[in-house]
C-alpha cells in the first residue's frame, strides 16, 4: 500500500507576525511542518512499521524552501518527496488543483493530510481534494486502522466522537491528539540527505478567493492586575464578574 | 434570488447556536433570508428559525439525511442551489459545516471564505473577515460567485430575536444512499451537564498550576457556578486531567465566550490563539510575571487553591 502525506510549510506557531508593505513578513520567520500534518507523518510511518504500508511519500506545494519540510518528513522516516513549486499567495482552491494533480500520477492508497493550516486556518484544502479525485474524505480523525483496503476511524464530531469507515483510496486528515510525532534521529537526517525528490511546477490556475487587506488585529492591553490577600483579592473579582461582565449566578 | 441561506447544524434536532447567529447575521444584508435544514423528521424545526427571522425554511426531509454525511449533503444543497439560486449560503464553522462548505465549494468551481468572524455581503460578492495565524493577523478577504460560500466562526454574531414568516419550503430529495460514501458505524455524544466549549457564555480553564485531578475539581467548582464550560491548558489535557475535547488553543477549540477565567494557565502564545478574542478575560495565576496577565482585563496574582474556593464563596453571596 502507498501511503502519501500532504505537508504545508507554516511559520513556527511561537513566531511573532508582522506586516510589512502590506503583507505577511516572513524574513527570519522560522518555518516548520504544519503540526497537524506532522502527525500526519508520523501516523503514515506508524501504517509503514506496521507493514501495513510500504511506501509513503510526502508532497508540499510551495516554495523552493518548502524543501525542508519535505527533508523533515523524509529525516521521520518517509521515502521520498515530491515538491510543486507555487506561489504562496495561492488560495486554498489552487493548492487543492495542484496537490490533487500531482495526487493523480502518484495514484496512492491512502492520502494523508493535517485538518487544517496553522497559518491560514482554511480547513479546506484536503476536502477540496477529495472532491477533484472523487475520493470519500474523513476528518479530523484521533486513531486510524486499516484492515483488508478499509480505514476505520475515529474522529471528533461536533458535540462528541464518531468512527467511522470508509474504502481506500480515501482521504483523512489528522487531529494533533492523534499520535506524538517522532524527533528525526541523526541516522534519519543523514538518510534524508539522499531520498529522493521530484520537483514538479503548479498547474496554473487563478485564485477564487482575493485578499483585500491585510491587518494586524486590535492589541489587547492588559486590564487591572490586583496582588492582595487572597479574601480581598477573591472579592474584588467576584465584584468585578457581577457588576462589570455582569455574569448570573 | 433567493437570498441569504443559512445551512442549519443540527443533529437529532438539537440545532447548534452557530446557526441562530447566523440567521441574526443574515437579517443585516438586507435580503431575504432562509434557514436550509436536512434531515429526517425536522420540519417541526421551522418555528425555531422563524424566531431569528427566517423568511423561509427550506426542508429535505428523508432517511438519507438521518445524520450527516458529506456525498448526500452536497448532491442535495447542489440540487437546491440550481434550482432556487440563493445569493449566498452561510455555514457554520463546526466540523460538518466546514466539511460540507468546501466539498460543495470544490464542487462548484468556487472560492470559499472559512472560518470567518465578520461578514458583508452584497449582490455576487461577500467580504470576510479571517483571522489567520492563530490569530496573529487579519485577512480581509472577497469571495465572488453564485452563491457567495462562507462558513463563520461560533460565538461571533449575537443572536437576535426577530420575528420572520418562516413560510416551509419542501424541497424534492435530490439525494440518494449511492450518495453515501462514509460509513458511520458510531457516534458517542460526550455527556456533560456543562455546556460545550464553543457554544458557552462563559468559560473557566484550568491549566498546570491545577496540579493534578484535584486543582481540577476546584475550577470546576467555579464553572458550575457560572454554568460555564470547562477547558484546559494543553499541558492540563497532556497529563490527562481533562479530555482531549475540553483543550483551548491554537490546537485545540477556539472560543469565543463573553467571560473566560484562566485558573494556573501561563498564557503560552499557542493558548492565546484560542481565547484572546474573548469579551472579558479573568487570570488567576501565582506568577506576577505570566503572561496570561497581558490580555487579562482583570488578574489575580495569587493561587488559585485559595482564591477560587473564595472567589465562589463571594460569587454565592
Ligand atoms: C505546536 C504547538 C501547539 C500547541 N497548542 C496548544 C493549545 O492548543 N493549547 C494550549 O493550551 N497549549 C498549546 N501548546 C502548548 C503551550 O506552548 C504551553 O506549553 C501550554 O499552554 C502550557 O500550559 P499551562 O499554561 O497550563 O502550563 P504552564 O506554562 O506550565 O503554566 C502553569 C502556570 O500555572 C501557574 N501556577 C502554578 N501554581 C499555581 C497556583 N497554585 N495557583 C495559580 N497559578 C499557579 C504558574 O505560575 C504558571 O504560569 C502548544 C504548543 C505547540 C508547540
Ligand atoms: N501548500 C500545501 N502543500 C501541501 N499540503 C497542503 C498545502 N496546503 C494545505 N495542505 C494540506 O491541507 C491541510 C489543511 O490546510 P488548509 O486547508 O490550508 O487549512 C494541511 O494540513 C495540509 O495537510
Amino acid at each position: 500500500m502507498k501511503v502519501l502525506v500532504c505537508v504545508k510549510q507554516t511559520f513556527d506557531t511561537e513566531a511573532k507576525v508582522e506586516l510589512k508593505d502590506g503583507k505577511i513578513n516572513d524574513a527570519g520567520i522560522n518555518l516548520i511542518i504544519n503540526p497537524y500534518d506532522e502527525v500526519a507523518v508520523e501516523g503514515a510511518i506508524q501504517l509503514k512499521e506496521k507493514k501495513v504500508a510500504d511506501e509513503v511519500v510526502v508532497l508540499s506545494a510551495g516554495a523552493d524552501k518548502a524543501l525542508d519540510a519535505i527533508r523533515t518528513a523524509l529525516a521521520m522516516g518517509a521515502d521520498r518527496g515530491i515538491l510543486v513549486k507555487q506561489d504562496k499567495d495561492a488560495d486554498e482552491y489552487a493548492r487543492a488543483v495542484a496537490l490533487a494533480t500531482a495526487i493523480k500520477d502518484e495514484n496512492p492508497d491512502l492520502i494523508l493530510a493535517g485538518h487544517v493550516a496553522a497559518d491560514d486556518g482554511s480547513s479546506q484544502v484536503p476536502t477540496r481534494v477529495a472532491e477533484i479525485l472523487g475520493l470519500p474524505h474523513v476528518n479530523v480523525i484521533t486513531s486510524l486502522e486499516i484492515n483488508d483496503g478499509v480505514a476505520t476511524c475515529t474522529s471528533e464530531a461536533d458535540g462528541g466522537t464518531a468512527t467511522t469507515e470508509v474504502k481506500l483510496p480515501a482521504v483523512i486528515s489528522s487531529q494533533v491528539s492523534w499520535n506524538e510525532p517522532r524527533y528525526p534521529s541523526m541516522k534519519g537526517i543523514m538518510q534524508a540527505k539522499k531520498k529522493k525528490v521530484n520537483n514538479l511546477d503548479a498547474v496554473a490556475v487563478d485564485n477564487k478567493v482575493n485578499v483585500v487587506e491585510f491587518a494586524m488585529p486590535a492589541a489587547k492591553t492588559a486590564g487591572i492586575k490586583i496582588e492582595e490577600d487572597p479574601d480581598v483579592a477573591a472579592a474584588k473579582l467576584g465584584d468585578w464578574m457581577l457588576n462589570t461582565v455582569k455574569v448570573e449566578v | 434570488m433567493a437570498g441569504t441561506w443559512v445551512f442549519v447544524d443540527q443533529r437529532d434536532g438539537n440545532i447548534r447556536k452557530v446557526s441562530f447567529e447566523l440567521l441574526s447575521e443574515a437579517k443585516k444584508f438586507g435580503e431575504e433570508v432562509s434557514a436550509v435544514v436536512f434531515g429526517k423528521g425536522v420540519e417541526g424545526l421551522a418555528p425555531e428559525f422563524a424566531k431569528y427571522g427566517a423568511d423561509k425554511v427550506y426542508v429535505a426531509d428523508a432517511d438519507v439525511f438521518a445524520d450527516y454525511n458529506t456525498g448526500a449533503y452536497v448532491a442535495q444543497i447542489v440540487a437546491m442551489i440550481n434550482e432556487y439560486s440563493p445569493n449566498a449560503i452561510l455555514f457554520g464553522h463546526t466540523i460538518n459545516g466546514r466539511d460540507m462548505a468546501s466539498r460543495l465549494a470544490q464542487k462548484l468551481d468556487a472560492g470559499l471564505a472559512t472560518d470567518a468572524i465578520a461578514a458583508e455581503i452584497s449582490a455576487g460578492k461577500g467580504v470576510f473577515t479571517r483571522a489567520i495565524y492563530a490569530g496573529k493577523a487579519i485577512a480581509k478577504v472577497e469571495v465572488t460567485g453564485s452563491p457567495v460560500l462562507a462558513t463563520i466562526r461560533a460565538g461571533v454574531c449575537e443572536v437576535v430575536e426577530a420575528a420572520g414568516a418562516g413560510e416551509v419550503v419542501k424541497a424534492a430529495v435530490a439525494a440518494t444512499d449511492a450518495d453515501i460514501y462514509q460509513v458511520a458505524k458510531n457516534f458517542e455524544a460526550t455527556v456533560s451537564a456543562r455546556p460545550e466549549l464553543t457554544e458557552a457564555e462563559n468559560v473557566v480553564s484550568g491549566g498546570r498550576g491545577c496540579k493534578g485531578p484535584d486543582g481540577i475539581k476546584v475550577v470546576e467548582e467555579l464553572a458550575d457556578l457560572l454554568g460555564a464550560a470547562l477547558g484546559g491548558s494543553r499541558a492540563s489535557i497532556d497529563s490527562g486531567w481533562l479530555g482531549h475535547e475540553l483543550q483551548v488553543g491554537q490546537t485545540g477549540k477556539v472560543v469565543n465566550p463573553n467571560l473566560y477565567v484562566a485558573c494556573g494557565i501561563s498564557g503560552a502564545i499557542q493558548h492565546l490563539a484560542g481565547m484572546s478574542s474573548s469579551k472579558f478575560i479573568a487570570a488567576i495565576n501565582t506568577d506576577p510575571e505570566a503572561p496570561i496577565f497581558s490580555v487579562a482585563d482583570f488578574g489575580v496574582v495569587g493561587d488559585l487553591f485559595k482564591v477560587v474556593p473564595l472567589l465562589c464563596g463571594e460569587l454565592k453571596k
